[in-house]
Order: structure tokens, then C-alpha cells, then sequence
């Protein structure tokens, strides 16, 4: 049995909550130049500047990329053949939340849903941990805003509704969204599993990088084909019109029952924060 | 599409004058606020009570920033999704509010409001929070301070970049989506 120390967990919790709000990953700012040479329209091309700088200014300032910090998912891997020593894996994962947004200079955006009460430090985090083989702890880390949250949709399609079905709820969910989530915006697809997981296998579709391809050839042409849909919507950057609507559109796909079809849309923004730690 | 340098406070002839499309940098008093601190300012305003800034001519960002960090005046300061301030808009336009400052779409009711106070509605680019913090100068807690981020704020700005998405004579900015060109299965709408 491996033992990871409890600080060394903290610690790096707390580099990830920082890194992630101040540095865009390469894949993303890539995709940002790319699309700003796509652009016809200047406005367009302006936007794709800002954010540009904006990155530029984040790096050199220590200020976070945008003022909303966001909530920090967790996605935690714990190898059956490892333990944190000195501190239970969850009470230490908060920890290295609370104080990488303390430390950080983060916005603390965690409430309580009805009172609205701030509970101060940005936390509890959203964790999701499986158990898998092996003696190593990986931890994807997500500051996931609210404003593109707040456009992601979960429905229970009927199995009849198919593909075509998927591809016209998505579509009209972003045409829905506009300008709201902040695009260009990052798509997320769960298709499958249950109520509750098609949503998680939708967030995990999120972690992808932009330029990566789907291991599964069908499931890769699925993506791009829906992701033209959403692109011929027009929206643009910042809903001032324009090509670059999404720059990304991840499906991630689970068995489901006999009865259902499962569809989550999880929508990101632009600034697509995340990073990932193996100990 | 016109480009404009303007101070606070905007006079009608100011808002009157800007149309969807125009670009204005914007120079003096700025006052944060967003869902909470909305929420208060309406409850005082219900039980008869003064809000805590003049909303005559007064501007509104919708901006709950990051911390600021030693040496600079506020931290990361990016506008916030505007429809949820929805509700309360347009009794505070009705009340001398000016214009207010976020991003995403309007409702009708906001958008009715502008032509009928000639008001106008500014977007900032979303998610460019560190950018947009470099034309905040100052800024202080006016209210609510218990509120964290959602305390009200006067933000001295100085050539505050923004977009007039919604204006006076009722135009918008935005585009209209294309669900047609975006394939048949969705040309219904559903």
C-alpha cells in the first residue's frame, strides 16, 4: 500500500484551483487563434483579441482570467493501492480548495441555494471519486462558472427520438443560450446512463482537450457533424455574430435502460479552466 | 456604428444619441451590482426607504469582482449574465437609472423600458475580467458590505470599453440565430 501525505494533496488541490483560474490551457488558446484568423467580421476578430490579451494579462498580473472563480468539480481517481496518510481523502481535497481560492485571491461563489448565504471559502467542492486499480491519485480539477452552468440542460429523450432527436435538442440549446453563456462555448455531450449520470459523463466530456479526436471513428463523426449544426447557428463570440460559435463539442456515451435516452448538455465558456494532477 | 467618449453622468441627449452596434468608453462613476444586492436595493425601495446610491443618471454593472489582491484597487472584473437582474431593471429605470452594464440577452420588459426612460443597455466582453480591471481606477464599498462580491460598489473607470447592445429606439445588437442553416431537424424549433 502507497502513502500519499495529506499536505502533499492540499498542496496540490491549492496549485490547481490557482493555476487553473490564471492560465488557459495551450489547446484553448490555440483554438482561440485559429478562430480569430477564421473570423470574417471584425467584431469578431476584436472579441478573440480581448481574450487573447485578457490571458496575456492573467498570466503577467496573478488576476484570475474572469472574475467567476467558479464552483471546483472534482473528478478523483484514487488507485486501490494507495492511501492518504494524515486526513481523509475528501476532507483533504476541500482543503486544498479553501486554500488555493484563499490564497489565490479567488472569488468565493459557493451558497447556500435558498438563504444565499456565502459560505465564505468556496467551499464544499463538488467531488466525484471512483475507486480504480492501480497505486497512483489523479485529480482533474474544473472552475466551473455559473453563467454557462446555468445554460445546461438535462432531458429524457424517448428512445425513437434517436440521433436526430440529440442533435435537435443540442442545437436549439444553444440557439436557446445566445450570447448568455459567454460563446464561443465549449459543449459537453452525455448521452446514455441515467438521470444522474448522463450529466457526469457530460461534464467529463468537458475535461477533453479541443483537439483531440474521439477514439471511436462513429463517435468522432457524430461530433463533428453536430458540431458544424451548432456553428451554422451564427451566434459568434459574445452573440455579436460570427462563425465561432463553439469550439468544441465532446459526446461522451453510456449504456442506458431499455425505456430511456439520457441527454445532458453541459455548456462551458470560453475561459475553459481546468487542470489535472496525478500523485 | 459610431465611437464614442463619454463621461458619467450620461445625459438623455447622451442615450438618445447611442445605437445599437456603437462603441463607447466610458469614463467616471460606475455602481456594482448584482442578484443580492438587487434583491436589497428593490426591499428598501418597497418599504420607502432611499437605495444606497442616487439612481438618477446613474450606471449599474452587473460585476461581482474577484478579490483585490495587495497594490490594485480590485480584483478580476468581468460583467455577469444580465437576465437575472431582469426583474428589477425596469422599475429602476423608471426611477432615473441610466443604464446598465453586463452580458446576454434582455427581456421584453427591460427592453420596453429603454425606450420609454430612453435608457441604453452595454455589454462588456464576458470572461475578460482581467483585461476589463486595468479601466477600474478605484473602488469602494457603498452597501451591503456583508454581501462579499454582491456588496454595491462605486468603481471610479476610466475608457471603459463597452458595446451598445440595446438602445433607446428599440435595436439590438445580438444575432438572431440561424436554425435553419443549422440543419432541418431543428428548423421547427422544438
Amino acid at each position: 500500500m502507497r502513502n500519499i501525505q495529506a499536505q502533499d494533496v492540499i498542496d496540490a488541490v491549492a496549485k490547481m484551483c490557482m493555476d487553473a483560474n490564471r492560465y488557459l490551457p495551450e489547446d484553448v488558446l490555440s483554438a482561440f487563434k485559429a478562430a480569430q484568423e477564421n473570423e470574417d467580421s471584425p467584431v469578431a476578430k476584436e472579441i478573440f483579441r480581448q481574450l487573447l490579451e485578457n490571458s496575456d494579462l492573467a498570466q503577467e498580473s496573478g488576476l484570475p482570467l474572469c472574475q467567476d472563480t467558479g464552483l471546483a468539480v472534482l473528478f478523483v481517481e484514487l488507485g486501490e493501492d494507495c492511501r492518504v496518510e494524515g486526513g481523509s481523502l475528501r476532507d483533504v481535497l476541500t482543503q486544498g480548495v479553501r486554500k488555493g481560492y484563499e490564497e489565490g485571491f479567488l472569488r468565493k461563489s459557493a451558497c447556500d441555494p435558498l438563504t444565499r448565504a456565502n459560505t465564505g471559502d468556496n467551499t464544499p467542492a463538488v467531488i466525484h471519486i471512483d475507486v480504480v486499480p492501480g497505486d497512483r491519485l489523479k485529480i482533474c480539477m474544473m472552475a466551473k462558472g455559473g453563467g454557462s452552468e446555468n445554460m445546461s440542460r438535462v432531458t429524457m429523450l424517448a428512445p425513437a427520438q434517436g440521433w436526430e432527436g440529440i442533435k435537435k435538442f443540442v442545437v436549439n440549446r444553444v440557439a436557446e443560450a445566445g450570447p448568455n453563456p459567454c460563446p464561443p462555448i465549449i459543449l459537453g455531450i452525455g448521452v446514455g446512463g441515467t438521470f444522474d449520470y448522463a450529466p457526469i459523463l457530460a461534464k467529463k466530456a468537458l475535461m477533453r482537450k479541443l483537439d483531440d479526436t474521439h477514439p471511436d471513428p462513429q463517435i468522432a463523426a457524430m461530433e463533428k457533424e453536430l458540431l458544424d449544426e451548432v456553428n451554422a447557428l451564427g451566434i459568434g463570440p459574445m452573440g455579436l455574430g460570427g462563425k465561432t460559435t463553439c469550439l468544441g463539442l465532446k459526446i461522451a456515451m453510456g449504456p442506458c435502460h431499455l425505456a430511456s435516452l439520457p441527454l445532458a448538455v453541459n455548456v462551458q465558456c470560453h475561459s475553459a479552466r481546468h487542470k489535472e494532477v496525478v500523485l | 456604428m459610431a465611437q464614442y467618449n463619454l463621461s458619467t453622468p450620461l445625459s438623455k441627449d447622451d442615450l438618445a444619441k447611442l445605437t445599437s452596434g456603437d462603441v463607447v468608453f466610458l469614463t467616471g462613476t460606475i455602481y456594482t451590482a448584482r442578484d443580492a444586492a438587487h434583491k436589497r436595493i428593490i426591499e428598501a425601495l418597497d418599504k420607502g426607504e432611499q437605495p444606497p446610491f442616487d439612481l438618477d443618471g446613474a450606471i449599474i454593472y452587473y460585476v461581482g469582482p474577484s478579490p483585490a489582491p495587495p497594490g490594485r484597487p480590485i480584483g478580476s472584473a468581468g460583467p455577469t449574465t444580465s437576465c437575472r437582474m431582469d426583474t428589477y431593471t425596469p422599475r429602476l429605470h423608471s426611477l432615473g437609472l441610466a443604464a446598465t452594464i453586463g452580458k446576454g440577452k434582455r427581456d421584453a420588459g427591460v427592453k420596453a423600458a429603454l425606450q420609454e426612460h430612453t435608457g441604453v443597455y452595454f455589454g462588456a466582453t464576458g470572461g475578460a475580467g482581467a483585461l476589463l480591471s486595468q479601466c477600474i481606477k478605484a473602488a469602494e464599498i457603498v452597501a451591503f458590505e456583508e454581501l462579499g462580491p454582491e456588496a454595491v460598489r462605486a468603481l471610479t473607470v476610466q475608457d471603459f470599453p463597452l458595446l451598445v447592445i440595446n438602445d433607446s429606439h428599440g435595436e439590438e445588437l445580438y444575432a438572431v440565430p440561424n436554425l435553419a442553416a443549422a440543419g432541418c431537424a431543428c428548423a421547427d424549433g422544438g
